[in-house]
């Protein structure tokens, strides 16, 4: 079975994006430097994730399709551009890796992780989320459709227990 | 006391789109950027934002990207630019060499009351001063190495070349007075702007 995370660059080849906009994300490293590598696909660092709205709209209004990759911790970030989706109803795609979710030990990944299903609904996003490596390209694919074909704004949340426990105290746990 | 600034926005807006062809795209920021792209003549492919703050400078880079053989121009004021200033570095990383910003740069948040903005002096007095924060040198210092600062009439001409036709990205920050003018507004839906421009580019919404 191939990688999950291939799983989504072939998604992204299928619908045809070529802008992905993404900010630092151990999470997302492996598909960031897939897109990179990519001749099909322009790949943007962002400063702070509100500017991937704004670039995608700027993306759609050019013709162009793009998925922004972000962590739940950023999705704050983007609320109040998050309404520009509506306003120029225009398709938006957007994969989060989560925080603060599946056996997180940070305390301060939870606030914006457990918040972040309710503040995207509230902006009118539509959600699919995900923890299971098999069920990730049906997923991301069935989201792309969702707003590529129905234009609307769709976020994929990668749940922790998809990506793993970050767990960089393990080894002085023991000492 | 304000800004010794003497160059008057709206006719330099429409100095900067005059005979403004399909090759050129045009997004205005929010507010008075919004009534000059519309005050020189309102047209498909402007994208004259009535909201959003802080969204022209990443709607610019990503309307270039997406087309690389068309102009993109960007119109907007000082404090949507210093909103959004990880932007310039995020353009600066790409380079679109057909992406050019213009920053009107009146020292006052404008729609508010003419507040002292953060490109207004230092020391102008507690309800007046500003920051002296100068956009020209920080886009420049963000990679933006094509960055000027434009004041006098005598120099406009070569700002509308450098704007339209010059290879980008290039920044300008242009000095302009403080001024009452009328409100020249363009449609306000959003849907409906976006598809007519998508149409008048693409042939399609």
């Amino acid at each position: 079975m191939s990688d999950w995370r291939d799983d989504i660059f072939e998604v992204f080849q299928d619908h045809d994006i070529k802008q992905v906009y993404h900010v630092p994300d151990a999470g997302h490293s492996r598909l960031i430097e897939a897109c990179q590598k990519s001749n099909s696909i322009r790949t943007l660092a962002l400063t702070t994730e509100e500017e991937g709205i704004a670039v995608a709209a700027g993306a759609w209004l050019g013709g162009q399709r793009s998925a922004m990759l972000m962590q739940s911790s950023g999705v704050g970030n983007t609320i109040n551009m998050m309404g520009l989706t509506k306003t120029l109803r225009f398709p938006f795609l957007t994969l989060i890796t989560m925080r603060g979710d599946y056996g997180e030990f940070n305390s301060w990944q939870y606030p914006m992780g457990r918040a972040t299903p309710t503040v995207l609904e509230a902006m009118g996003v539509m959600l699919y989320s995900v923890d299971k490596a098999d069920e990730v390209k049906a997923t991301v694919d069935a989201a792309a459709r969702t707003a590529f074909n129905g234009g609307q704004a769709a976020a994929v949340l990668l749940r922790q227990k998809l990506i793993g426990i970050k767990d960089f105290g393990k080894k002085k746990a023991k000492a | 006391m304000s800004s010794s600034a003497t160059l008057q926005r709206r006719p330099l807006v429409k100095e900067i789109l005059k005979g403004a062809d399909d090759n050129l795209l045009v997004i205005g920021g929010l507010g008075s950027s919004n009534w000059d792209i519309t005050n020189a003549g309102d047209r498909p492919l402007n994208m004259p934002l009535w909201g959003a703050m802080g969204a022209p400078l990443g709607m610019g880079l990503g309307l270039a990207l997406a087309q690389p053989s068309k102009r993109v121009l960007v119109v907007t004021g000082d404090a949507d630019v210093m909103m959004s200033l990880g932007s310039l570095a995020t353009i600066a990383a790409q380079q679109p060499d057909n992406l050019a910003i213009c920053v009107l740069d009146n020292e006052k948040f404008g729609e508010t009351g003419n507040q002292a903005s953060h490109t207004s002096p230092r020391n102008n007095g507690p309800t007046n001063s500003g920051a002296g924060a100068d956009l020209a040198m920080i886009a420049k210092g963000c990679g933006l190495a094509d960055s000027a600062t434009v004041r006098d009439q005598a120099d406009v001409a070569q700002l509308v070349k450098d704007l339209r036709t010059k290879k980008g990205p290039v920044f300008r920050l242009v000095k302009v007075m403080v001024e009452k003018l009328e409100f020249v507004m363009p449609p306000q839906d959003g849907a409906h702007l976006k598809d007519r421009f998508r149409q008048a580019l693409l042939g399609s919404a």
